[in-house]
């Protein structure tokens, strides 16, 4: 019981991973046909399809480069093949995830066309598969683990059960020195002051802060008002007034442990605990940026059935909304309801998610893997040229 | 045994609390989450599982409580035991919008 009984790869970098996948990851739109064609000939590996990388410029570049190479570098991947339409780009993303040190191969398009690169593309990924197939599961320890949490579909069931119930595991990940990634910036409005009061010194105030006020400012530039999207209408669907209401129900899901950085979109996490990403509230996005900076198991409290899961990085989803767990449950792999009935305890829904936790680290398939939901989605920042 | 009480509260004080099943109007009880007790809380019409009702008469301007902290202003006045949703509250952050 040292460890919990909890297993693992061991990556190069140091990193540790719960699952041992091989990507062929497009640098670029143009390579999705490539890269799904090598997917196709070798079912083992995984494609990850997406739908931009060209004509970005600026801060929007650098932010697909580093969700493209955060993503290959993720402790759930063993081996990654990179394939762009040039080998600029392609080697740019493909030197990026060699410097974690695991197997890099890399094939562009032009002046080979898409034909031979699937056929050698398709050879070097059979054996990458193979040498990944020789890596074994080892005993590791939780506070190796980078898990990531964001609550999507929220109704009032989510700030009264699941999301608190995901508060335990938070609280107990970190007292075991763990390390904890949530986001979601705008859904903190209306509750910033109390994320704000839990960093854990000026420094880091003051950049949650700054994102908290970068976004602001956005929506002001705009001149819109997310009135009609925030909250969303499946959130009034599920009884969800105001946005005040859900930013409380959505920070009912970080606990109480304080917040010790505040991170760039994608941005690995350096210290151990709880950290802020400034990340978008859309499900695909966020979850998206959460594994490019290295979680390896996502927690999703969701109120009227948030469907999400990431090729990558395994989503577990928990609701505390009893028609949700019996009319979606191929969705749903902890239902919490019996809290709404007070048949057991928040401590109690939280021993019940650790162990879905711990089950899922050691290969126990969420059921967004099981039924093939791989949400993989690139944050745009802005037009491309 | 008596049925679980059909309304579950974040904090005593709070103005809403939550019905965690579908109602009818009646007298139901409402739960806290920050304490032991039940109360016995009334119900004046259909509220749908999840939905909020008022625990007591509000008047329209009023902040509403619930987790203990304001999480809109009324545009309506709402008596006990009435549905509080986006008819009736608005958020006082983003006041702009229809």
């Amino acid at each position: 019981m040292a460890n919990g009984g909890l297993t693992g790869y061991r990556r190069p970098d140091g990193g540790v991973g719960v699952r041992n996948h091989v990507v062929v990851l497009p640098v670029d739109d143009l390579s999705n046909a490539a890269a799904e064609g090598v997917a196709r000939l070798v079912p083992g590996v995984l494609a990850l399809p997406h739908a931009y990388g060209r004509l970005q410029f600026g801060p929007d570049l650098d932010l697909t480069f580093k969700t493209l190479i955060g993503t290959g570098a993720n402790p759930n991947v063993a081996a990654v093949l990179v394939v762009g339409i040039e080998p600029t780009w392609t080697d740019r993303v493909a030197d990026g995830i060699a410097e974690h040190g695991k197997p890099v191969v890399r094939l562009s398009v032009e002046r080979h066309g898409d034909l031979a690169v699937v056929a050698e593309g398709a050879r070097a990924a059979a054996r990458l598969l193979q040498d990944a197939s020789e890596l074994h599961r080892e005993p590791v320890d939780r506070a190796e683990l980078v898990l990531s949490i964001k609550c999507g579909e929220s109704d009032t069931t989510s700030g009264l059960g699941a999301n608190p119930t995901t508060a335990q595991v938070v609280d107990r990940h970190v007292a075991a020195g763990g390390t904890v990634i949530f986001g979601e910036t705008t859904e903190m409005t209306g509750g910033e002051q109390f994320v704000a009061a839990r960093c854990v010194d000026d420094t880091v105030r003051a950049k949650f802060e700054g994102f908290f006020q970068g976004y602001a400012e956005l929506l002001e530039q705009t001149g819109a008002d997310l009135l009609g999207s925030q909250p969303t209408q499946g959130n009034i669907r599920g009884g969800l007034s105001t946005i005040e209401e859900k930013a409380m129900g959505n920070i009912a899901k970080t606990g109480t442990v304080p917040v010790v950085d505040a991170l760039g979109p994608a941005e690995r996490p350096r210290r151990k605990g709880l950290n802020f990403m400034d990340t978008s509230s859309a499900a695909a996005e966020c979850v998206t940026l959460m594994a490019a900076a290295g979680a390896v198991v996502h927690l999703f409290p969701t109120g009227q059935g948030n469907v999400i899961g990431h090729p990558v990085e395994p989503v577990i989803k928990l609701t505390a909304n009893p028609v949700t767990a019996t009319s979606m449950a191929e969705h749903i792999d902890l239902d919490v309801s019996g809290l709404l009935r007070l048949e057991y305890d928040l401590v109690e829904a939280g021993n019940r998610l650790m162990e879905m936790v711990d089950r899922t680290v050691n290969g126990r398939l969420s059921a967004a893997e099981a039924i093939g939901h791989r949400e993989f989605v690139l944050t745009k920042l802005y037009r491309s040229a | 045994m008596s049925e679980p009480p059909g309304l579950l509260a974040h904090c005593q004080g709070d103005d809403v609390a939550v019905a965690v099943r579908d109602l009818e109007a009646g007298t139901t009880n409402v739960a806290f989450l920050d304490a032991a007790d039940t109360t016995p809380a009334p119900v004046s019409e259909s509220i749908p599982l999840g939905h909020k009702v008022a625990l007591r008469d509000l008047a329209v301007g009023a902040e509403v409580i619930e987790y203990g902290v304001p999480i809109g202003v009324l545009t309506q006045p709402v008596s006990a035991g009435s549905l509080v949703h986006v008819h009736n509250l608005r958020s006082a952050r983003w006041p702009t919008g229809d």
